[in-house]
């Protein structure tokens, strides 16, 4: 099955590289990644979203291996949480004026919008969960689909509640607390 | 103060405490090089940089302390790839300082650039690109203090060559602030809670010892453990030396090629106490019938770890010496006479069938120049080797009392780590005595640091365990391949000419009368010498568990050899 995890990271170059390269190399299938700034600077939010096979065992096995990378500061699992998560897709239409109402009424069922019109295509930008933007899509491929670009899926939990925390170290939070004490350090 | 970056470099280093460095100069890190004259630094020039590698790793080993190597850019850093996986695998501590072409010239094929820290990714525990000199002290302080602390594991720096030069103010960073790197310490209230009454119930328990003793210093409270609940210990490879092998409670080593009463108790116990160790597939066999009546308490610094290979009831994450501290006051005394009574039953029936009890066939074999050489040097030499038959031969006969003197590439599996490793070891431990154990073909993979060894008049011993064969692989092709012999046929030099070419004395020992004798000689020079023997082609390692049988499915050595 899906899961979804939310990866707090610090914002260095090659760290995308370092999350994606664990993955290839313990062999976890990415369904989507996606990465962006957040309120702070200096950190880097992901949303991954893996299969899974073998269930919280396999999800275990991910939030340990992405503590191994030095940058990575807070993992957590919202698979099972109650959030809102949100995809965005652009996609292109091969649409003369003469059917261009049909698509528009479409695009305004699914909320979605026409952000570009040229002489025999238009732009539908929808943004929701992954089933609707597939819902859309399965309408306007008999139109004739000829580009399309999608974010990946991002994800937020609701209220206070944070998602679940395999590994003792994440319990840190998205709250950057120091909770824990320090290893000792071995002499030098 | 105005530094260039490669000062500042040094200046770090020096603060970590670093007083000997294996490395190898190139274009790319001149600076680097001309910087370090101004330092307490011992440097030395290797003959690749493999062997600098393996060097620092065995310095590392020996000494507890963080090892560390140079190498120029491009073929200088690649070159070291093999010696940083033998570190990842095995949780060494060393950091490896590489040069790079300048920042400015990155990504378009310089002369000597090689991506070196996209090579190094997933075996280092870090890794660093530095492009400016202002970036240097923190990152020099950060990679000492991630491959030292939690897992120990390398870390590799690749410096631009401008960053080398260019000069900045040089503040030392006092404290190491890493927003994701927090190792924790202490395991769980609750699990230790539930760890606790699985101990209490156990009749037949049983402590698997791995290197996270060794790692976590955590040997006298492991003993402490050990004694009052009265539970026999096993060893990894890496875990041995972390538990006396001649207490009464051990057990030796465990896995594939580990003694037949260690692997039965595993089979046969209740529960499992992991201390620092991974659940190889060379010490479990298959999984499926791993243990089948034991709970699992596993005590573990990665939590990536847990759960990796074999699920536990207990994950105890945290620091090993840390968690035992908290634990032994928590646990009653106990005995276990009759778990230890079955278990010594196993052990005389095996003993029956050790080569080393066997009467003098007029051949040589491997297990008995080992035991020699234990008997000569007290059992308390530190121990190198390659990989392959006679490693695992040294890990059955040269039993240890003590840690850090077993000095062996597990993980990686890394031939020609012996002789490198033995040299770092010197440096760590020069009143000690080093002997490197070695097969001809490992051997011949690193042989050129012979000369590193008179140029340092490093005082190491090499045994060549020469049977002519590259040993195990024809072991595995006679039992599992119809003795079909594929590529294993090995020429070799005279290995007593190629040793004094180097300047190194060396002998050839033939027969067992010799065997005494030559070890008398080695160890009465100081410095390099080399002994070949030339031991019996065609033994084999015994016990051994066949790659994916059940752990107690062992093939023993065949009674009928004995002549009895």
């Amino acid at each position: 099955m899906l899961y979804t995890f939310i990866a707090l990271v610090e914002n260095k170059p090659g760290v995308l590289n370092r999350v994606a390269s664990l993955f290839r190399r313990r062999n976890f299938n990415i369904e989507s990644l996606a990465v962006g700034r957040t309120e702070k600077p200096e950190i880097s939010r992901m949303t991954v979203v893996v299969d899974c096979p073998n269930g919280d065992y396999d999800a275990h096995k991910i939030e340990a291996n992405l503590y191994k990378l030095v940058n990575v500061i807070d993992v957590q699992d919202v698979t099972h949480q109650p959030s809102v998560t949100r995809d965005l897709a652009l996609i292109k239409v091969m649409v003369g004026p003469e059917k261009r109402a049909e698509v528009n009424s479409l695009a305004e069922i699914f909320r979605a919008r026409i952000v570009d019109v040229a002489a025999d295509s238009v732009i539908v930008e929808i943004t929701g969960t992954e089933d609707k933007i597939e819902g859309m899509i399965e309408l306007l491929r008999p139109t004739g689909i000829v580009e399309m670009v999608r974010t990946g899926q991002v994800s937020m939990t609701r209220g206070v509640n944070d998602g679940v925390r395999r590994v003792q170290q994440g319990a840190v939070g998205n709250r950057y607390e120091n909770e824990y004490e320090e290893m000792p350090e071995m002499a030098p | 103060m105005k530094k260039t970056g490669a000062e500042i470099m040094w200046e770090c280093v020096v603060r970590e405490g670093v007083e000997v460095v294996f490395g190898y100069p190139g274009g790319a890190n001149m600076p680097i090089y001309d910087a370090m004259l101004s330092y307490p630094i011992h440097h030395v020039l290797v003959r690749h940089e493999q062997g600098g590698a393996h060097m620092a790793d065995g310095y590392a080993r020996a000494s507890g302390k963080v090892g560390m190597a140079m190498g120029t850019s491009g073929p200088g850093a690649t070159n070291l790839v093999t010696g940083i996986a033998t570190a990842m695998m095995d949780s060494v501590p060393v950091v490896f300082i590489t040069g790079q072409v300048a920042a400015h010239l990155i990504g378009g094929d310089a002369f000597q650039e090689v991506d070196v820290t996209g090579i190094t990714l997933p075996i280092t525990k870090h890794n660093y690109l530095v492009t400016r000199a202002d970036e240097i002290a923190e990152v020099v302080r950060e990679a000492f203090y991630i491959a030292r602390s939690g897992r120990p594991g390398p870390v590799l720096i690749d410096i631009c060559k401008n960053a080398q030069v260019e000069q900045c103010e040089f503040i030392y960073p006092e404290e190491v602030k890493l927003a994701g790197y927090k190792p924790v310490a202490h395991a769980q209230k609750d699990l230790l809670d539930h760890a606790v009454k699985l101990i209490e119930k156990a009749q037949r328990p049983i402590i698997l010892c791995g290197h996270g003793v060794l790692a976590s210093k955590a040997e006298e409270i492991l003993m402490n453990f050990a004694v009052k609940t009265q539970t026999p210990v096993a060893s990894t490879l890496l875990g041995l030396g972390g538990f006396p092998a001649s207490h009464d409670l051990s057990l030796g080593m465990m896995g594939m090629h580990g003694e037949v009463h260690a692997n039965m108790a595993i089979q046969n116990s209740d529960l499992i106490l992991a201390f620092g160790m991974r659940f190889d597939d060379r010490v479990t066999g298959t999984l499926k019938t791993y243990a089948p009546r034991a709970k699992k308490i596993h005590i573990e610094i990665d939590p990536s770890e847990v759960h990796k290979n074999v699920a536990v009831d207990v994950p105890l994450v945290g620091d090993l010496k840390t968690i035992l501290t908290d634990l032994v006051p928590m646990v009653d005394e106990y005995d276990h006479d009759e778990w230890l009574k079955e278990i010594s039953g196993w052990k005389t029936e095996a003993d029956t069938r050790d080569i080393k009890n066997w009467p003098d066939d007029g051949k040589l074999y491997v297990p008995h120049l080992i035991s020699a050489i234990w008997k000569a040097t007290g059992g308390g030499a530190i121990m190198t080797t390659d990989v392959g038959q006679h490693q695992m031969w040294t890990a059955q006969y040269y039993t240890l009392d003590k840690p850090n003197r077993w000095l062996t590439s597990g993980g990686a599996g890394t031939m020609g780590f012996g002789l490198p490793s033995a040299i770092g070891a010197w440096f760590a431990h020069k009143d000690q005595e080093i002997w490197a154990i070695a097969g001809d073909g490992g051997f011949q993979m690193t042989a050129a640091e012979l000369t590193t060894a008179v140029q340092e008049q490093a005082n190491v011993k090499v045994a060549i365990m020469n049977n002519s064969f590259l040993g195990m692989v024809r072991q595995w092709q006679e039992f599992f391949f119809e003795k079909r012999y594929s590529a294993v046929n090995m020429l070799s030099p005279d290995f007593v000419k190629l040793a004094e070419a180097h300047g190194v004395p060396a002998r050839r020992v033939t027969k067992r009368e010799e065997v005494d004798e030559a070890i008398a000689w080695a160890r009465s020079i100081t410095g390099p010498t080399v002994i070949e023997f030339r031991v019996e082609q065609e033994d084999a390692v015994y016990p051994m568990v066949p790659a994916g049988a059940a752990l107690d499915h062992m093939l023993q050595r065949p009674l009928k050899e004995s002549g009895n």
